[in-house]
């Protein structure tokens, strides 16, 4: 059995895409696996959504994209992060982690106050 | 990439995206595949990962931020496509389309130049005419040439100028020739803001009795008779027996209330006319500019001022007199305000059922297309996406329709302006310009809109399934209700058209059935000029007119000749205060009656009846006492039940000496048929022109006419009479010549052109409800082919289902009636308040015109009613 999978919080799709491809230049496909080998099966991304989402970055200039041969002799999209999309990464990076870090605060004193 | 490029590299981009799905397609599948999973299922899971292909497409093709103008393109063509194979339906369409955007585009073109666009002088909203206001007379657009000069003196806040009509005939250069003049206070041009086209204005010192005679010519006259030469300037022009020098031509198109060729100063008039030195003639038209930095609440406090100072100093002219400054616009426009919004709402009306009709033709083709839709929903398409294809299809119907509407326009309107009664002010400033395309496209586009709107909202986004398996037959309820909706709408707005021109037309019956009040059969009118070298002596000027007379009289045809200085229904008037007590009532009090100056056989030649006493005869001259013969009304209003006939009458404008009332006369429409009974002034006097004194005399030659009774054709004595009348000099000219009957039809004309223009409206919007009712009838049986199989197959006759089909659209016809009669009274009491002598609907007019309407629209339901009785049962249950 598989653990069951939960949905993206809203608007994270996009955080995950910049972040993976922040590593190096790589296709969709990859891209698809990525985040279901990094996320441990934990979350669900649905791969019908992971282009268009590509498809938006690139049009907003955050991602540009190449044709290049793969490995195996292919020819594939790969995508790479542009200078303005790396600056979203950090933003988006940074106020992700305040995020995570105000709701541990709360959930934080929740549990001292019951004690 | 920017929008443009990605546009254009639509196709690279699509075998793109084609390219990169595959790839992970494959990529996925050759994964499982090493899972050791089989290939088939392996390429079946791998697609179920990432979902329908073509959803995804659409996905990303809306992330490219082009979508609507790719979409816009491809519906265009799609359009463009179902237009081109249902040939019939487009130009049906698009004929009825255009029809109902040229009208209204024609309509707004004439109420954009004439009413809408400022006057072309500068500055045109601090332009006005100053009115005059008093209770007996109600509003005055005259103003006295003592009063125009007191005010000009004192108003601070305004820039004054003053004209009146004039002109006479040209004797030098050319051929002579009557010619219309004006006389005008030299301020004039600068008041309006402009100047000669060459030469100058009338200096000050010029605009002074017994200074040199300059004049200023119109474009017209100067191209005529002086060849269109600069050198025009300083030559000398013999105008009215005086010899002129030319100093300026006026701008081309340049008008006073009408064309003119010879502007004269305003007061050098004095040498002639003893009125500009009388307080209470007020026969000048004054404009007035209102000054930079003052506000037109200042001087409409200032002009009450200076009425009330003028009152006090001169009661006898001024007591209750005030001036009011009205826009100069809209005295040049007058009236014909109210028709022409009257047309343009009738043609709105017109549109309006052409948009419904094509709405419904629309709407049927959507219902049928419902499978079509449901498919292609099912294949991706999102709801808004098919809603604005069916927009962008009816768009597209708009404006093709507007555009054929605009060439429409473009070649009928000056035809339309040329056709319209009388004059149309402003008519040479008619045409097409930014403003009205901006009206028809904006009218195209909201009629696409409207006729859009029912099949877009019709885009079937639930139940899609059911929609597919259903047969074709099936019809939602909602679009039968949409359909009987559009029927009975198209109906109302027909009767609506209907009555109104049935209105008009009743009315125009009422009013041709009344009785003028004279014979206006075999009878003309014309105006007169005598020779300028008899005017300048006052002893001959009696002696003219009686050699006029004469000479008239023995003209083969004519039976009988009279002078008048207003002629019935002709523009003219001379209203004067009255009573027949020595003592004058309070002033403003006074009866006012219509003077008019006649000669004795007045009365024979337009067949006013006499009712008691006698007409004026050749004993009624200067020297004897002074008589006048009234009306009936005058005679009932002031003397009541008591004979008139041996009373005395008080006409303060004539003399001090009371005048005898020798006779009775019927009452004349002299208003014209409609306006007579709505006008202020009802009473009539007649006075002898063989007592007006000496001095008048010059004036009154100015403005007398001529009147003839025929025993033939009245036109045919006009050419021998200009002949006999010509003088010894040549120089004496017949102008402005009319039949009485052309007179009386022309005060009816009005009502004759709304009555034919609602008559056309109505006959169109009679003929697109009927095309509307066929349509959608043969739509709604058509679709309902399989039912009636059934009703027959269970032993329903041909003739049971006529009138079920029948029965329907009498329901339709019935309730679209109901509504129109409502909105109909409604728009009754517009037509009753814009149009003079307009009768109130009443049933005879409903009576008349519903019965057309209900045949017609059951004619139309007819056809199909037939075609669906003769449904052959089993081919109709075969369909389902």
């Amino acid at each position: 059995m598989t653990p069951p999978k939960s949905d993206l919080p809203q608007g994270t799709l996009d955080l995950l895409i910049l972040k993976v491809i922040a590593l190096g230049p790589v296709h969709g496909y990859a891209i698809a696996q990525r985040l279901e080998q990094v996320s441990r099966g934990v979350v669900q991304v649905p791969e019908g959504s992971l282009y268009p989402a590509l498809h938006r970055l690139e049009n907003r200039g955050l991602l540009a994209a190449d044709w290049k041969e793969t490995e195996t002799g292919r020819e594939a999209k790969f995508y790479r992060l542009t200078r303005k999309g790396l600056k979203q990464l950090k933003t988006e990076t940074a106020d992700w982690q305040r995020l995570i870090d105000a709701i541990g605060l709360i959930l934080g004193m929740a549990d001292g106050g019951a004690r | 990439m920017n929008w443009w490029k990605r546009l254009s590299r639509r196709t690279q981009m699509e075998a793109q995206l084609e390219k990169e799905l595959s790839f992970h397609l494959e990529q996925h599948t050759s994964q499982l595949i090493g899972r050791g999973i089989p290939p088939d299922e392996a390429r079946r899971q791998a697609r179920l990962a990432l979902g329908g292909p073509e959803q995804v497409k659409e996905k990303c093709r809306d992330a490219r931020g082009t979508r609507w103008l790719e979409d816009l393109l491809q519906d265009t063509r799609y359009a463009l496509r179902t237009f081109r194979r249902k040939p019939g339906f487009t130009v049906v369409a698009l004929l009825i389309l255009s029809l109902g955007i040229g009208a209204t585009t024609v309509m707004f073109a004439v109420i954009n130049s004439v009413l809408l666009r400022p006057l072309s002088y500068p500055e045109p909203d601090r332009l006005v005419t100053l009115r005059g206001f008093t209770e007996a007379f109600g509003e005055l657009w005259g103003c006295s040439n003592l009063d125009f000069g007191d005010v000009k003196r004192e108003s601070q806040t305004l820039a004054l100028a003053a004209w009146t009509y004039g002109g006479g005939t040209i004797s030098e250069p050319g051929e002579p020739e009557y010619l219309n003049g004006r006389q005008i206070s030299a301020e004039l041009f600068s008041t309006l803001g402009i100047s000669p086209l060459q030469g100058r204005a009338f200096r000050l010192d010029e605009d002074r009795p017994g200074a040199a005679a300059v004049a200023i010519i119109s474009y017209g006259l100067w191209q005529r008779d002086f060849g269109g030469q600069p050198s025009t300037i300083g030559r000398s022009l013999v105008y009215d027996g005086k010899t002129y020098t030319v100093v300026g031509i006026a701008p081309v198109g340049f008008q006073l209330d009408g064309e003119a060729d010879v502007f004269t100063p305003l007061e050098q008039r004095q040498d002639t006319d003893p009125r500009m030195q009388n307080r209470a003639a007020r026969f000048l038209r004054v404009m007035a500019r209102l000054r930079p930095r003052f506000a037109w609440a200042e001087a409409r406090a200032e002009l009450a001022l200076i009425a009330r100072h003028l009152a006090e100093e001169y009661p006898k002219s001024n007591a209750g007199l005030s001036m009011i400054p009205y826009p100069l616009q809209k005295e040049l426009v007058g009236d014909v305000g109210s028709t022409l919004w009257l047309l343009l709402g009738a043609v709105g009306l017109v549109l309006l059922i052409a948009c419904v009709n094509i709405a419904s033709l629309l709407l049927a083709r959507a219902v049928s297309r419902e499978r079509e839709l449901a498919i292609r929903v099912a294949l991706g398409a999102g709801r808004g996406r098919l809603a604005r294809q069916c927009l962008t299809e009816s768009a597209i119907l708009g404006l093709g329709g507007g555009l054929l509407g605009m060439v429409l326009a473009f070649v009928s309107i000056h035809p339309f302006v040329a056709f319209w009664p009388g004059s149309l002010p402003r008519a040479e400033e008619v045409h097409l310009d930014w403003r009205v395309l901006v009206f028809a496209v904006g009218a195209s586009l909201l009629s696409s809109f409207f006729f859009g709107l029912a099949p877009a909202l019709r885009v079937p986004m639930r139940g899609v399934e059911q929609t597919l398996r259903a047969g074709a037959g099936s019809i939602a309820g909602s679009s039968r209700h949409l359909h009987s909706a559009f029927v009975i709408s198209e109906i109302a707005l027909a009767v609506v058209l209907l009555v109104s021109a049935g209105m008009l037309g009743r009315t125009l019956l009422a009013l041709t059935s009344l009785d003028p009040g004279f014979n206006v059969r075999k009878a003309m009118a014309a105006r007169f000029a005598l020779s300028p070298g008899t005017l300048a002596n006052p002893e001959k000027v009696r002696e003219a007119w009686q050699d006029v007379l004469d000479r008239a009289r023995r003209v083969p045809g004519v039976e009988s000749v009279a002078l008048a200085d207003i002629i019935p229904m002709r523009k003219g008037e001379n209203s004067v205060p009255y009573w027949i007590t020595a003592t004058p009532p309070p002033l403003n009090q006074e009866p006012v009656a219509l003077a008019s100056c006649v000669t004795p056989d007045y009365l024979k030649v337009m067949g006013i009846p006499l009712r008691h006493g006698r007409f004026f005869n050749e004993h009624d001259r200067i020297g004897s006492e002074p008589v006048v013969v009234v009306d009936e009304n005058l005679a009932q209003h002031a003397f009541g039940s008591k004979d008139a006939v041996g009373k005395r009458i008080w006409i303060p404008a004539m003399g001090a000496t009371p005048a005898l009332v020798v006779g009775i006369v019927g009452h004349v429409r002299q208003w014209g048929l409609a306006a007579d009974d709505q006008s202020r002034v009802r009473d009539q006097m007649y006075y002898p022109f063989a007592q007006v004194p000496a001095p008048l005399l010059h004036f009154f030659s100015s403005i007398m006419s001529f009147a003839v009774r025929t025993t033939i054709p009245p036109l045919n004595v006009v050419e021998p009479l200009r002949r006999e009348l010509r003088g010894a000099a040549g120089d004496q000219a017949l102008y402005e010549v009319h039949t009485m009957e052309q007179l009386v039809s022309a005060s009816l004309a009005r009502q004759r052109f709304l009555l034919l223009l609602f008559g056309v409206f109505a006959g169109l919007a009679l003929l697109l409800a009927c095309i509307g009712i066929y349509g959608v009838l043969a739509y709604l049986t058509g679709q309902r082919a399989p039912e009636i199989g059934v009703r027959m197959t269970l032993g329903a006759k041909p003739l049971d289902v006529m009138q079920l089909v029948l029965g329907e659209s009498l329901v339709m016809i019935f309730v679209g009636v109901g509504v129109g009669i409502v909105a109909a009274l409604a728009a009754g009491r517009i037509l009753n308040r814009l149009v003079e002598g307009m009768r109130p609907a009443d049933v005879s007019t409903f009576a008349i015109t519903i019965p057309v309407l209900v045949i017609a629209a059951l004619f139309a339901s007819f056809v199909p009613a037939r075609r669906a009785s003769r449904v052959d049962p089993v081919s109709a249950l075969r369909q389902q």
